[in-house]
């Protein structure tokens, strides 16, 4: 414990401690009726704050569609900024766990946050539920029973990728990711579902902006079609430079969901229609719930969700259905289990069932872009895989 | 043309493209450094000030040239207004207090930037007319773009020897990098001398920045990561040598282009993939920095030293 206060009190003081100690007055534990508290933190400054926004807006929205209600018990959310920043992330919990007496959390976007946050939510008794960041070691050896994941396992993304790439018959793949965790992560999850050869493997740098040297290196290896997994800015750059270099007319691209979302497409434009990639959700899913959402987001926000919010929006759902099975109560982790593991809610994914390891077991879709009234959109295809969860559950104990 | 041969001419273009773009930054930088004694680390800020002035301008008008006229318009009297406001201050201090702000003027500038454009990057299209990609030789195509890339940065660089080396402007800068007082005494205005060159060093920087806007994207501290190489090419080159900057850079260009390319391939057939691939990539990234050790272990003052 002292050794936690002391690594809380350097980071806070490189950070700046001022807003904290402003409301660090200790206030009364929850009063009888008062609505539930969830704490949200998440991402809402910097390059990531737009995948921030849309997790907050869309949990939001789930709780004005009840009336701000979640599985029929009063919530009140509260929502901090992390600024993509693991020290700040760490404070807010631990405010939000002992000043706010929050024992509910969500709402992280970037793994390397939820690395610093994760282990002192679940330490002090918390329950944390995922509506993005899941990273392998969470849903394997250090899996907790109080830990959700409502998005996927990060591998899926990739393992999917790769799966659709055997579907689509590219039989010697080009890929390429930094040279990061995430990016050698993805590059292995690829490989462990693609059936064909790897043409060439690189890795770039994170700081690189220029792809020139990889383009003629995918252009002499002639492969059936390239992989890469850029995130953010670079991955747009990547993609831009692949178009310039005339590529994209003969050799097509699959990606994961994070490389093309929404916001993405916007920047790259045009240019993007053709390329594939695979997701767990799409905003033109047929079903009932989707279709509620979709209309009620665009409805209530004016702009397209991405598949951020449709994870937030399904991590609210199944803290209803949790809610619901526990008569509003979060104290009894052992009983909000219980009522979580069904996973009773209508997801806007059409089906979603939890694993061993409380990452979701659900279908893998074929997207493509194409033009839809003149202009670039994110188009369902194929289903890519059934019921898939992870390769991490095996080694789940808890 | 055999494919290995065409993929190495490629490679080399490439190389060539890059080198140009570090000429276009170095060459200020070495004029600022050799000629006004002053360690500019805000350098890149100007690149990034012309990229993001080309980038909202053709934005908004949709006209490449207005975009290239605003874009060295900007780098140009932002750079003039920085050495008037704050370098010539720094003249007779020592590098560290350059060096302090300079940095300063970095955080500054990427700050303002965050206020005024926000953190997401900023995303140009290539001019119409210049997309696509050209036969160069037989089984080489190559973007036209990057080809206009290189025209330009060529150019300039005979523009700069021209202007250096045949012009009396020319003359009186070089004067005024080896006899300031004398330069002085004769009546010459060596501080009005000095904003013009820092000027045109921030233009060239503006120019290397708009350039580069329509292939990177254009955001906060772009001007960063490409400052060191700068500075490497600068060292390389030799400081104060507009010569030593164009040949160290082309080198530096080639040298990073083909390390990136061929060691990863090269290391494969000793190791295993993966592992190749990152060794690779690690030991691509340190080799301009090995080569710079090199060139100034046999030429301690840089390949092209500027007459002192």
């Amino acid at each position: 414990m002292t050794i936690h206060r002391r690594g809380l009190l350097a980071s806070g003081a490189a950070l700046g401690l001022a807003p904290i100690a402003a409301s660090s007055l200790s206030r009364p534990a929850l009063a009888q009726g008062a609505p539930l508290k969830i704490g949200m933190i998440t991402t809402l400054s910097g390059a990531g704050s737009y995948i921030g926004a849309d997790i907050r807006d869309a949990f939001q929205l789930a709780m004005a569609m009840e009336g701000g209600k979640l599985g029929g018990a009063a919530v009140q959310l509260l929502v901090e900024d992390d600024g993509l920043r693991p020290g700040q992330g760490k404070q807010v919990a631990e405010r939000f766990m002992k000043n706010e007496r929050i024992k509910l959390l969500t709402g992280i976007v970037f793994s390397n946050v939820l690395g610093a946050v994760a282990p002192d939510v679940l330490d002090a008794g918390g329950i944390y539920v995922s509506p993005n960041a899941s990273p392998s070691n969470l849903a394997g050896k250090e899996c907790n029973k109080n830990f959700w994941s409502i998005a996927w396992q990060n591998d899926s993304l990739h393992e999917s990728a790769g799966q659709l790439a055997t579907n689509l018959g590219q039989k010697r793949m080009f890929i390429l990711a930094p040279n990061y965790q995430a990016g050698r992560d993805a590059l292995t999850g690829f490989k462990r579902l693609y059936k064909g050869t790897i043409a060439g493997e690189v890795y770039t740098r994170l700081d690189q902006t220029d792809y020139a040297a990889e383009m003629a290196q995918i252009r002499a290896a002639a492969p059936d079609g390239v992989y890469q997994f850029h995130p953010g800015g670079l991955g747009i750059a990547f993609l831009r430079q692949y178009i310039q270099a005339g590529l994209m007319a003969n050799l097509p691209m699959t990606l994961a969901a994070p490389s093309m979302d929404a916001t993405t497409l916007a920047a790259v434009g045009d240019a993007a229609v053709g390329v594939n990639l695979t997701s767990h959700w799409n905003s033109d899913f047929p079903n009932e719930p989707s279709k509620r959402f979709v209309a009620a987001f665009q409805g209530k926000y004016n702009r397209m969700p991405t598949f951020y919010a449709q994870q937030s929006f399904d991590a609210a759902l199944a803290i209803g259905a949790a809610l619901k099975g526990t008569g509003g109560k979060v104290d009894d982790t052992e009983a909000f289990y219980r009522a979580m593991t069904p996973a009773k809610f209508e997801s806007t994914r059409g089906k979603f069932t939890f694993g061993p390891n409380n990452h979701p077991v659900q279908d893998w879709w074929a997207l493509k872009v194409e033009n839809v009234a003149g202009k670039p959109a994110l188009v369902t295809k194929d289903r890519v895989l059934t019921d898939h969860g992870d390769a991490y559950s095996a080694q789940c104990k808890f | 043309m055999t494919p290995g041969v065409a993929l190495l001419l490629e490679q080399l273009l490439n190389g060539v493209q890059l080198g140009v773009t570090l000429f276009l930054l170095a060459a200020g930088l070495t004029l600022v450094f050799g000629i006004m004694g002053v360690i500019n680390l805000a350098h890149g800020s100007l690149y990034m000030v012309g990229a993001y002035a080309a980038a909202v301008t053709a934005t908004a008008t949709g006209s490449p040239w207005l975009a290239l006229l605003a874009g060295l318009a900007a780098a140009a009297l932002v750079g003039m207004v920085v050495e008037f406001a704050v370098l010539r201050r720094l003249y007779a201090r020592d590098h560290l207090d350059q060096v302090l702000a300079t940095f300063g003027l970095i955080l500054f500038f990427n700050e303002g930037t965050v206020l005024l454009f926000g953190r997401q990057p900023l995303f140009v299209n290539v001019p119409e007319g210049l997309r696509g990609a050209v036969r160069v030789l037989p089984g080489v195509d190559y973007p036209v773009y990057r080809l206009l890339i290189i025209a330009v940065g060529l150019g300039v660089a005979l523009g700069l020897y021209l202007l250096i080396q045949k012009t009396r402007i020319g003359m009186l800068v070089r004067a005024g990098a080896t006899h300031r007082e004398m330069v002085r005494a004769l009546g010459v205005d060596i501080r009005l001398l000095y904003t013009l060159v820092f000027g045109l060093g921030a233009l060239l920087a503006g120019l290397a920045g708009l350039m580069a806007g329509p292939i990177l994207s254009v955001q906060v501290g772009m001007g960063e990561s490409i400052l060191i190489l700068t500075f490497v090419v600068v060292v390389i080159g030799g400081i104060g040598s507009v010569r030593g900057a164009l040949f160290g850079a082309v080198l530096v260009g080639i040298v990073d282009t083909l390390l990136r390319a061929y060691v990863p391939g090269l290391l494969r057939q000793v190791m295993a993939g993966s592992e190749a691939d990152a060794l690779g990539a690690g030991l691509a990234s340190m080799g301009v920095y090995l080569l710079m050790a090199l060139v100034l272990l046999a030429k301690p003052r840089g390949l092209f030293p500027a007459h002192a």
